[in-house]
């Protein structure tokens, strides 16, 4: 039985806080953990598949032009080979985010440099591997594809233009104005598990164990790549090594697995080196963006302007979404801001861990702290000075806002110091050292999801739903909610994730995972206690669980009477959505060494501060969050992709050049969290928390830098040779 | 990985035999000759494990000094003993290098002969005269941000990536060598070769030879340093490297050896740089002077310029760290 | 004869193929799916094993080399019955997230604790002689060859400094 539930309007009943189980938001220990440190949790490429051939894919060496014929003889008298797989449903490019249909097929066009064409299927891997390196194929290329986002005439985004009163007036008569122009490079997710599919067919059913985000979506692109229906697929994904936005859609091994295990007529594994990851699945955009700020003689902004300019391939609809929190971040009646989008042939622009504000909080964020040292005021001051009382261009409400309170309580356990922002007063030895912060937004986003829990007549439970966990936490914020519902310890629940053949959820991305899918469960678990209640004669709301026992001491087993209780959740947002602005807030802070003779930057220590509604697990929250700001490390300091000028390659496709931080990089974090209910963003009043750590930590560096060493940067990350080239003599 | 024949060479004899072939080479750790065979950037028909053959024992010399066996691991020299007491710009050029994994298994005759991290070198569907020769160089005008600042030709700009050997240099090491004619002695300044016309000839090594040991000379008291400048906190290449063995007599620099990892084809020693600074007191001057003659023929290529003032900056602040001492 | 490997205690015969790594030896042929593969080029550590003793990247090495040697893999530090007091400790300081990385950082930290215990300097050691001190600055050095993406690198350093220090931290 599914019971449905859409919100309209705010949930501040915050039910979850009157159950008596006391699980909910404890900082419990992962329920698949034993599993993962024993190394006994399977991913895509593990599960063991009898007579399973191994392929690897083959891509183009040319930007743009088509494949004129691919010489399959080349290859297939090596050793091992069994076929080489062209079909012109290959996919070209991993579909983006939601996207709920195929990806670009066709291996014929090429689009960009490192575009899979082919597929070799062999024996062993190492067969394989070799023979995709001897596939012979010719082409015609296309000349002069650009691959410069400078040097094309780029196209506006016209839903994200903003023209609201006059901002140039409002700039010429500000008593501090600030107009910079930043620039940050693109980003890799990096997932540490490389793009992996094994595809089995039982006569026209296929089963594909595979590493993505988002089945619910997944599902509907690889049928509609493959042209068969959903029902003849099954899609596991029980452990995810890592997403951060690749695995949203299906990539290019999934369906050349998929088109491989039918030719061959047997299962075919397909698994993405390193380096094919770097290049054929999705980068984040390089961005240059524009802010300008106007602010009165109190600091107060009177103009806001943010223009940004992003690329993507031609063809695709995904354009790094920069300006998404500037709309509503901070006051200013006077706004421009504008998003535009530059078609070149480098690998497809796609979402990579917070799209949107990973780039755009750190340039807006360092201008605050440009106007704060114009205005003389104090960064934290200047922006609690500027928090507006609702959306400055919608006009809408905040569902919640949490910004001062993280402003105020994280320079509180940071111990910011007012008196020091005068850049270059204190160095020890070779090195300047500073401190800086900067404001967090990212917008709440939430899903429909299903969710179906049993409560089994033995007095476990069980939910199943085809969410996933890609190191979130969802297994064990799942339990904690089922448990707190159910009056059960979190042992007493099996949580089932990661099989199409479960309720479709929301999949994991833009941090929508935990209000959605929790919601789902949450209203299954309702359904559940109103039948619990039926059966003593109380309402729902009357009904005390712990320790699997009413307030009244009757057993859930007796209760039960032997049977299993099924419901299914069907959580929906309605009008919560477009009646309110809802985002997480929070801010940062971080102290940094810069050394005087090398431009190096390390981060001495970092504090973050976060509201993002209801904390479902301090534990993984805050796991959540230190990932957030190692990542926003990479960004200031390390992470750059870097594309060859003349034909587009990316150049560093690989972990030894493209620099994701490593343990000496990242010093002790500290992480307030910040208590909130937020009614308007879920049932259970939470928002996300996945990428909420990132935006705008990378500000808190470079302001820091500035403070530091006095070397005001404007490009993202900020290198070595940057900063030496910025230092004041 | 294309096919290849495997095989553990019983002596030094057969394995200077198989390796005379151009289709042979030898592998002892593996770190860097698996990585390029995986990307066929490295294409041999035969494989020729030298791993048993000896050569792994560091033990001193009859006058002070000491050998490095060649397949003692990167990890067995920088723990040893002797090594961390009288050559500790070795010990920390080795710890800054790579990781402890790949230390673990990297040998010292390998971190000799490890090839450029160049990604033109790396990726075999693009440019590179290093291993295509006539293919034409993909970092000149296209990604260069680690390439070379001294000794390039219009062929190659790649550097040599190691730390080591920057060390080995600044120490005045010599590589011993044994091959089918015999056993030979070259300095560690003069075993690796700057690009030219001929970018694929990286060393010295002949087919058949291999490098059995490495030869510090006695130690000499003062200061060692090692100063590696990179991106990431660690595991990361140098963007520039300094080795330095210093030392001041009556405030005077006595002694003056430096090399240069991150800058050219090979650890750059540049005898005029030490001659500069030798009978001199430490000064700002004086390290801009050394600065000058160091860098006097170095050219960036756009992405890379910086490693020019960042050579600079890092030499002045490894030769202040003279100035401390005395203080 | 046959050459053979020893894993987590017991002999196999290595591979016919001699391009096989070790790294796919383990995953593929054993079936001990542990130890990941991540990069295959010695650049991410989540292959990491124990090798007589001596931490290395299993990607980075031929099966058919290690003839007699002994590996120990993430299988074979503990199992879910009973784990090891690192993976205990990984588990208490959610030292992990996805869980990619995890049996790599583990072994690595296996090794590192050896390491220490046997004075090995490294790059953030201030004296390269003598005894060295455990600090956070020497595990995250020391543990550098091991990325972790989801970053969760502040907890996987209190969970090693709690294993390695006792507790008395």
């Amino acid at each position: 039985m599914t019971v449905h539930f859409k919100q309209n309007e705010p949930d501040n009943s915050n039910r979850l806080d009157g159950m008596k189980q006391g699980v909910l938001g404890k900082p419990l220990p992962r329920i698949e953990g034993l599993a993962k440190v024993t190394g006994t949790a399977p991913y895509a490429a593990e599960y063991p598949i009898d007579d399973c051939a191994e392929g690897v894919l083959v891509t183009a060496t040319i930007t743009r032009g088509e494949v004129t014929s691919i010489d399959r003889t080349s290859v297939l008298s090596m050793p091992g080979v069994i076929a080489v797989v062209d079909d012109e449903k290959l996919c070209t490019r991993a579909a983006q985010g939601t996207a709920n249909e195929a990806p670009m097929q066709g291996p014929g066009q090429v689009c960009y440099w490192g575009q899979p064409i082919a597929l070799v299927v062999a024996e062993s891997f190492e067969q394989a591997r070799d023979a995709a390196k001897h596939l012979s194929v010719e082409y015609r290329e296309d000349e002069g594809a650009p691959v410069d986002p400078d040097a094309v005439e780029p196209e506006e985004q016209e839903d994200e233009t903003v023209h609201q009163g006059d901002l140039a007036h409002a700039m010429a008569e500000a008593a501090h104005s600030v107009d910079v122009t930043y620039t940050t490079k693109g980003h890799a997710s990096a997932a540490m598990e490389p793009h992996a599919a094994i595809a089995e067919w039982d006569g026209d059913k296929l089963t594909v164990h595979a590493s993505l985000q988002m089945l619910n979506y997944n599902i509907s692109e690889l049928a509609d790549a493959l042209d068969i229906e959903e029902e003849n697929i099954r899609l596991i994904s029980r452990f995810v090594g890592g997403g951060f936005g690749s695995k949203l859609g299906i990539s290019e091994e999934v369906v050349a697995a998929a088109l491989a295990a039918k030719q061959v007529g047997r299962p075919v594994r397909v698994v993405q080196s390193r380096q094919q990851v770097f290049q054929t699945v999705m980068r984040r955009s390089e961005t240059t963006q524009r802010l300008r700020l106007a602010a009165d003689s109190d600091g107060t902004l009177t103009g806001f302007g943010h223009e940004a300019l992003v690329s993507n391939l031609p063809g695709e609809t995904f354009a790094e979404p920069v300006l998404q929190s500037s709309h509503f971040m901070y006051g200013g009646e006077n706004r421009e801001l504008m998003l535009n989008v530059a078609r070149i042939h480098r690998m497809t622009a796609g979402s990579v861990r917070a799209p949107g504000e990973a780039v755009g909080m750190p340039a807006l964020e360092g201008a605050m702290d440009v106007l704060a040292e114009k205005a003389g005021i104090d960064p934290v001051e200047l922006r609690l000075r500027n928090i507006p009382e609702k959306n400055p261009e919608e006009g809408l409400p905040f569902s919640s806002h949490k910004l001062a309170e993280c402003l105020k309580q994280g320079a509180e356990a940071f111990g910011w110091d007012r008196a020091s922002r005068k850049p270059r007063q204190r160095r020890e030895g070779e090195w300047w050292i500073g401190t800086g912060m900067a404001g967090a937004a990212r917008v709440h986003n939430i899903s429909e999801a299903k969710a179906r829990v049993t409560l089994k007549a033995d007095g476990t439970a069980l939910v199943e739903t085809d969410m996933t966990d890609i190191g979130t936490g969802t297994y064990t914020i799942l339990a904690q909610i089922a448990g707190e519902m159910l009056g059960l310890d979190t042992e007493q629940v099996l949580v089932e994730l990661g099989d199409t053949r479960h309720p479709r959820g929301p999949g994991s991305g833009g941090s929508w995972g935990a209000a959605s899918i929790g919601s789902a469960v949450y209203i299954a678990c309702k359904a559940i206690r109103e039948e619990l209640a039926a059966k003593i004669g109380a309402s729902e709301e009357e009904l005390d669980l712990r320790e699997g026992k009413t307030a009244s001491g009757e057993a859930l087993t007796d209760l039960l009477e032997g049977k299993d209780l099924a419901r299914e959740g069907h959580y929906e947002p309605g009008d919560i959505e477009d009646d309110y602005t809802a985002s997480g807030f929070g801010a940062f802070f971080a102290e940094v060494r810069v050394n005087h003779y090398t431009g190096e930057t390390r981060v001495d220590r970092m504090l973050g501060a976060f509201g993002f509604g209801r904390v479902l697990n301090a534990k993984t929250a805050r796991s959540q969050c230190i990932g957030g700001i190692t990542w926003s490390i990479g960004v200031a300091l390390t992470e750059a992709l870097e594309f060859d000028p003349r034909d587009g390659h990316l150049v560093n496709c690989d972990l030894a050049e493209y620099h994701v931080p490593v343990h000496r990089d990242v010093p002790d974090l500290e992480i307030v969290l910040v208590e909130e209910r937020d009614g308007a963003a879920s049932p259970i009043q939470a928002k996300g928390i996945g990428e909420l750590g990132m935006c705008g930590g990378a500000a808190a560096i470079a302001n820091a830098i500035y403070n530091a060493c006095g070397a005001r940067l404007y490009d993202y990350p900020m290198t070595p040779d940057r900063v030496l080239a910025a230092m004041p003599d | 990985m294309r096919p290849f024949e495997y095989s553990r060479s019983p002596s030094l004899s057969e394995a200077s035999l198989l390796t005379a072939s151009k289709d042979t080479l030898a592998i002892a750790g593996g770190t860097n000759l698996l990585d390029l065979m995986k990307l066929q950037v490295e294409t041999p028909g035969q494989l020729a494990d030298i791993n048993r053959l000896g050569f792994a024992e560091i033990e001193d010399t009859g006058d002070g000094g000491l050998r490095l066996g060649s397949l003692a691991t990167n990890t067995e020299t920088a723990v040893h003993p002797r090594v961390r007491a009288d050559y500790p710009v070795l010990s920390r050029a080795i710890l800054a290098g790579a990781t402890q994994q790949l230390r673990n298994k990297a040998t010292n005759g390998g971190n000799l002969c490890q090839r450029t991290r160049c990604l033109y070198f790396t990726n075999i569907d693009q440019p590179c005269n290093k291993r295509e020769p006539g293919s034409g160089c993909g970092a000149i005008n296209g990604i260069a941000k680690l390439h070379a600042i001294l000794g390039t030709s219009d062929q190659c700009i790649a550097t040599y990536p190691g730390d080591m050997a920057v060390a080995l240099s600044a120490l005045g090491a010599t590589v011993q060598i044994s091959g089918s004619k015999g056993e030979r002695s070259v300095p560690v300044r003069d075993f690796h070769c700057l690009p030219g016309d001929t970018p694929w000839i990286e060393n010295v090594l002949e087919p058949g030879e291999i490098i059995t040991g490495i030869v510090l000379p006695a130690p000499v008291c003062g200061r060692q340093i090692y100063r590696k400048v990179r991106e990431r906190s660690s595991y990361a290449f140098a963007l520039v490297s300094v080795a330095a063995v210093l030392k001041l007599t009556d405030g005077k620099f006595s002694r003056a050896d430096l090399s240069f990892g991150g800058l050219a084809h090979k650890p750059w020693h540049d005898p005029r740089v030490g001659e500069a600074l030798l009978g001199q007191p430490p000064s700002d001057t004086l390290f801009d002077k050394a600065a000058d003659i160091l860098l006097e023929d170095a050219r960036g290529f756009g992405e890379n310029d910086f490693k020019i003032p960042l050579t600079r900056r890092t030499l002045h602040a490894v030769l202040a760290q003279t100035t401390e001492d005395a203080a | 004869m046959t050459e053979m490997i020893s894993v987590n205690g017991t002999a196999h015969p290595l591979p016919e193929d001699p391009r096989v790594s070790l790294l796919d030896f383990l995953r593929h042929d054993l079936g001990l799916t542990g130890t990941k593969k991540g990069c295959d080029h010695g650049q991410c550590g989540a292959c990491t094993i124990i090798v007589n003793g001596i931490r290395i990247n299993s990607c980075l090495t031929l099966a058919a080399m290690h003839d007699g040697d002994s590996v120990t893999t993430i299988e074979g530090l503990g199992t879910p019955d009973e784990p090891s007091a690192l993976q205990r400790a990984f588990l208490e300081y959610d030292g992990f997230q996805c869980g990619y990385c995890t049996p790599g950082q583990i072994c690595s930290a296996t090794a590192l604790l050896e390491e220490l215990a046997v004075n090995w300097p490294s790059d953030a050691s201030e004296c390269l002689e003598g005894r060295i001190a455990i600090t956070r600055e020497e595990i995250r050095e020391r543990m550098s060859g091991n990325l972790c993406r989801c970053g969760a690198y502040a907890n996987i350093v209190a969970a090693i400094e709690e294993v390695a220090t006792g507790g008395k931290s």
